[in-house]
């Protein structure tokens, strides 16, 4: 019951905690989110979204040491555009794999995972170590290159705020456009789509691997920029993996991805409230994103079985 | 001179093989029945647990079958949403995955404290085998294991007969091939798939198992490190056979022991690039043997 206590209200306890806490672990949630849910919107299984957020942060990093003395406009702009690229080009190593030798995108992205996180492990105590090279991370980056934040006294920072334009730009994407439709045709039935469509199926997920990469890439540039200041290997606790919850109980729905990120963030921020007050290890979390997952999956099948019933029932609804 | 570097470094490779290949040959019988265990590194890591907790109580026999079991009872999870409720293989094993790293982490740290230094147990010891250990270069490396390796080498052939020449064997290739059909045919699918899974289930543990009781000695939150990922990209290496499985898996413990070979050779690289070998192995092969692979065709249709 403590733990329960905690978990609230390490959450929404106080507008600190909502505004600071479950906002600001919310942030890559969205982003990351949609990366999963454009993805598997295309049938792209893109697992690895958590390496394109270390890729997406370990550019920023350099970025951000690099262009230092620059004013804000420029360096911020160049993180979060870097950020996107690295997680492009990421996603693309995978991308590539599937589109010229067939190789399965979940083992392919996975994959990449591990080898981010050896790169990340190497970064932080090689090429982007703080100059006494004591700490296995890089130095706080400049003033100038922090985002800014976007209320008085609070951490929320321009991430949260770029997550959500870009739910919105994505939404009217899928639904409005003829891009947007073909992505949707080719994750409803890629042989269908090729034959009765004459879309370009292989190009098609190939492009939207490449933005699924850039959305996990800027969540990581948005990590250094807005919330660490710096480099180092626990950048993300596994957000690439919560963000698979986070799209399926979305139903890969951009604007509900943001609803459901808030609540994985809030979570996740209550979690470590719960660590800290009532001792009950914070990866009872990862369990609970784990049990959302096969909730959603045992829900859609109860779902389809109702519908199933319904139209052998009424034939003619068939 | 040779002897000193390579002896150390073929025995480190069948060593470091020997889990992969438990959880490889697992993935085979699974994905030779049609179903895609991504569950697979969940299973292992609660194998790992399984075997530290049981080892306490009962010593390394149970250690073993604690591990075993407790993959079991993961993959059995994996197994109600994939095989009764035919929800989609891929969400639902990397579900069951995260759910096994979650658990095994938060109930390490509920029995041990939250510092993590836990309790370590002693390993099992290598067992020479007289006359065949003494063979020059792959004698040690081959005949100088833990019992788990000797296991494995009468697992394998085995398990190549069982499913080359038995009728259990044709029922389980049928279903992974063309589930209707095999049903057409008298096979029951459901309980073939099933009885896949629990035998994937018991390989991931019992990979678990021996990584804790014959290697480390200690449990530490995550330290299934992607094995069961490997082990996929093994079995399509291994081009869904037996000996070509366990072959793979050869290849990939020779990969992650690699970097005792370069500490011995006094090559001072960053340590990063080994960790990031095995991964990129497995991209590199994979892409090379495009099309070369015959997978079954029924292979993760749900």
């Amino acid at each position: 019951m403590d733990a329960l206590v905690a978990l609230w209200d390490g959450a929404f306890g106080s507008s600190y905690a909502f505004w600071s806490a479950t906002l600001v672990r919310a942030t890559p949630l969205v982003l990351v989110g949609l990366a999963v849910a454009l993805a598997f919107r295309a049938g792209v299984l893109n697992i690895g979204a958590e390496g394109q957020l270390i890729a997406g942060a370990i550019a920023a990093t350099a970025l951000a040491q690099w262009l230092g003395a620059m004013p804000r406009i420029v360096t911020v702009t160049a993180m979060a555009l870097g950020g996107m690229m690295a997680g492009a080009a990421w996603a693309g190593i995978a991308a590539t794999l599937r589109r010229r030798y067939g190789v399965l995108e979940v083992i392919s992205s996975l994959m990449l995972n591990f080898i981010a996180l050896a790169l990340l492990s190497w970064v932080v105590r090689g090429p982007l170590q703080e100059p006494t090279g004591i700490y296995p991370q890089s130095s706080t980056i400049a003033a100038s290159a922090r985002w800014p934040f976007l209320l008085q006294g609070q951490r929320l920072h321009l991430g949260f705020a770029l997550g959500l334009l870009l739910a919105t730009v994505s939404r009217f994407w899928l639904a409005r456009t003829a891009s947007g439709f073909r992505v949707r045709v080719v994750g409803a039935g890629a042989r269908a789509a090729a034959s009765a469509g004459g879309v370009d199926v292989a190009r098609t997920t190939f492009a939207v691997f490449l933005v699924s990469g850039a959305c996990a890439g800027l969540a990581g540039a948005s990590e250094v920029g807005g919330v660490t200041w710096a480099l180092y290997e626990g950048i993300s606790p596994g957000y690439g993996y919560t963000a698979i919850a986070v799209a399926l109980l979305a139903r890969l729905d951009p604007r509900w991805v943001v609803v459901s990120a808030v609540f994985f963030g809030a979570l996740e921020a209550g979690a470590a409230a719960m660590q800290r007050d009532a001792g009950v290890p914070a990866v009872i979390a990862q369990v609970f994103v784990a049990l959302t997952i096969l909730g959603v999956l045992a829900g859609a099948h109860v779902r389809d079985r109702v519908r199933a019933r319904r139209i052998v029932a009424r034939p003619e609804a068939a | 001179m040779i002897e000193v570097i390579l002896v150390p470094f073929l025995e480190a490779a069948v060593r470091t093989a020997t889990p992969l290949a438990f959880a490889a040959l697992g993935e085979l019988v699974a994905e030779r029945a049609g179903v895609i265990n991504l569950g697979l590194e969940g299973a292992i890591i609660a194998g790992c647990l399984g075997a530290l907790v049981a080892s306490g109580v009962g010593g390394p026999v149970a250690g073993f079958a604690g591990g075993m079991a407790a993959g079991i009872a993961l993959t059995a999870v994996f197994a109600f949403f994939v095989v009764d409720l035919r929800t989609d293989q891929i969400i639902a094993g990397t579900a069951v995955s995260m759910l096994g790293l979650g658990l095994t982490g938060a109930i390490y740290r509920g029995l041990y404290g939250t510092g993590g230094a836990g309790l370590s147990i002693s390993t099992i010891a290598p067992l020479a085998i007289p006359g065949l250990s003494a063979i020059p270069l792959i004698g040690p490396a081959l005949f100088r294991q833990t019992v788990p390796t000797y296991a494995l080498y009468a697992l394998v052939p085995c398990l190549a007969w069982w499913l080359r020449s038995t009728h259990a064997g044709l029922a389980l290739r049928a279903t992974g091939e063309n589930e209707e059909a095999a049903e057409a045919a008298g096979a029951a699918p459901r309980r073939i798939r099933w009885g896949a899974l629990l035998v994937a289930g018991a390989m991931g543990g019992l990979c678990g198992a021996t990584l804790v009781l014959a290697q480390v000695g200690t449990f530490s939150e995550g330290m299934s490190a992607g094995r069961g990922f490997i082990a996929i990209a093994i079995v399509v290496m291994g081009r869904w056979s037996a000996f070509g499985t366990a072959l793979a898996a050869l290849v990939f413990g020779a990969a992650f022991a690699l970097q005792y070979l370069f500490q011995s050779l006094g090559w001072s690289l960053p340590y990063q690039l080994f960790i990031a070998l095995p991964y990129v192995l497995t991209l590199a092969l994979l892409a090379l043997l495009r099309g070369r692979a015959t997978a079954p065709a029924g292979l993760g249709r749900s």
